[in-house]
């Protein structure tokens, strides 16, 4: 019985820092839902890009790997801008169903540009990080890292929400987009900062998986539906909410998974997901 | 007096329908002029025109001499012009400082930094006398509370002309008093001119130096309180049984 509860602490342990990592993957996604009102199908593409980036600069150009990192963000972050200046703009003021539809075609534009550029192969950093070991229990180190880089960022986010004046027009534009011009804010330039944040948290969503996990073209389909799933979960657009989504996704994926077998954690979170959806369809912390 | 607002043949169509049709006036400076009319006569539409909400279907909007009509609405508020909302439409989830603070700091002509966004924002919140402190919510506020913070946005980005559609509906007789002194008391202190739409009438009267009248879009009257309260236009689309009361009220204010 001893054993069984320290490999069940380190369990819910591991789903912690699971669970932060996920929290990170919801951040940007919610951030731009809550704000221009456009879900991003193609959101963890644009992770994949930032894994790619990452991995072109360090193992292809020899870059230092925090300059590599510090480079995906940045190029992420671009591509986000990009994305909603040339991409969401024309179809701000569309039916949601068109908006959906442009974002799952840059889906798979993004999927069909790496695979011609980096080929089908899985690749990867080449960065092996040995294990930590406390007392019986042990835990991927990437995971570690993953976890307290995702804990600052989505601090960080908080805190460039609150503090700063972009932050407090971001966060009066998600409430009442009509009646900003009126106190001369421009809402397309914030959209555009908006979507260059939530790029910037794709991008390091990207540092961070592209330490544990190989690069294909297809891994965005390994991240994007549970991210979805802790966005809806959470309530749409709510990034509090996304937040506890994230927590209790991934004790639900890593103790099932130990409870049971790994496959069935993740069965488990999904008819988690779908029970919660018959009590509150709209999200845990979902208004409306 | 100087000229600071000149409309010129202003019009709106939505499809068929004119909303507003071939307004014109003129404001001077300092002045406080009453836009009144009943429900659906183009008041707030006239408002939004000039703010840059809707786009005019014709004529021309001069601030200071320069063309505006047409310009995106926070060009127009970089101008100096700045508009409140009948229906109150604060940011609940924030502040009242950052409700405030957001039109100071995005709002005025120029760059301003962050703490003298933060002190205009306190500024217009003591003008109008907000009650509760800065660091206070906006759902502890009842329906007067509200107005005044829709007040102290709009002076936050330190307007030159204040557009303040206040429809004193939901206000009791000594809220809508008060409302009233507020917007002379700001006139005063800091010299704005303003345009004040409004559908109590009596209200309006005690303060306003001159009146336009409109309905169905177009402007039936204009002139001095006394003038308009005596039109028989205006008391045959407008004032009907009320004419009395509002004629007594004029007559009380030039007393």
């Amino acid at each position: 019985m001893e054993i069984f509860d320290i490999f069940l602490l380190e369990a819910v342990l591991n789903g912690i820092l699971l669970g932060g990592l996920l929290a990170l993957l919801s951040l940007g996604l919610n951030l731009i839902f809550g704000v221009i009102d456009v879900v991003w199908i193609c959101y963890a593409e644009m992770i994949m890009i930032g894994m790619y980036a990452v991995y072109t600069l360090h193992v292809q150009y020899h870059w230092p790997l925090l300059a590599a990192m510090a480079a995906g963000i940045a190029s992420v972050a671009l591509l986000g801008a990009l994305m909603h200046q040339f991409v969401i703009r024309p179809v701000l003021s569309a039916e949601p169903i068109n908006q959906l539809l442009v974002t799952g075609g840059v889906l798979f534009f993004l999927q069909a540009a790496a695979t011609l550029a980096f080929g089908i192969e899985f690749k990867n950093l080449g960065v092996k990080l040995p294990p930590v070991a406390i007392g019986e229990m042990s835990f991927s180190f990437p995971r570690i890292i993953a976890f307290a880089v995702a804990v600052a960022g989505v601090a960080a986010t908080y805190l460039f929400l609150t503090r700063s004046y972009l932050g407090t027009a971001i966060r009066a534009i998600s409430q009442d987009r009509e009646i900003m011009p009126l106190m001369g804010v421009s809402p397309g330039r914030i959209f555009v900062a908006t979507s260059a944040l939530g790029g910037a948290l794709a991008g390091l969503s990207g540092c961070l998986l592209v330490l544990q996990y190989d690069i294909h073209p297809a891994i965005g389909l390994s991240f994007g539906p549970i991210t979805f799933l802790i966005c809806v979960l959470g309530g749409l657009g709510n990034m509090l909410g996304g937040l506890i989504a994230a927590f209790i996704f991934a004790q639900f994926i890593s103790v099932g998974g130990f409870v049971f077998a790994i496959e069935w954690g993740y069965v488990i979170a999904f008819v988690f997901f779908i029970a919660v959806m018959f009590w509150r369809p709209q999200g845990i912390l979902g208004g409306k | 007096m100087r000229e600071v607002l000149e409309v010129n043949g202003l019009s709106k169509r939505f499809g068929g329908f004119t909303a507003v049709s071939e307004v014109s006036f003129k404001l001077q400076e300092g002045e406080i002029l009453g836009l009144i009319g009943p429900n659906g006569s183009g008041k707030s539409t006239t408002f939004n025109l000039i703010a840059g909400l809707h786009a005019p279907s014709g004529g021309s909007v001069r601030l200071h001499g320069e063309e505006i009509g047409g310009l995106a609405p926070a060009a127009i508020c970089h101008r100096g012009i700045a508009r409140t909302f009948q229906i109150p439409r604060p940011f609940r989830k924030l502040s009242l400082l950052e409700n405030v603070a957001i039109a100071a700091f995005y709002g005025q002509d120029q760059k301003v930094s962050r703490e003298k966004a933060y002190a205009d924002a306190a500024d217009a919140l003591g003008l109008v006398q907000l009650p509760g402190g800065p660091d206070a919510r906006v759902d502890g506020l009842g329906a007067a509370g509200l107005k005044k913070l829709e007040l102290a946005r709009a002076l936050a980005t330190q307007p030159k002309v204040l557009l303040a559609d206040e429809s004193l509906g939901g206000l009791d007789h000594a809220e809508m008093e008060q409302a009233a002194d507020m917007l002379a008391m700001i006139r005063r202190e800091k010299g704005i001119t303003i345009i004040w739409v409004e559908h109590i009438m009596g209200v309006l009267m005690r303060v306003v130096d001159r009146c336009i009248v409109l309905d169905h879009g177009e402007v039936i009257a204009q002139g001095k309180p006394a003038e308009v309260a005596h039109d028989p236009k205006v008391i045959e689309v407008y004032l009907g049984t009320d004419a009395a009361e509002v004629q007594q009220t004029v007559a009380d204010r030039a007393a």
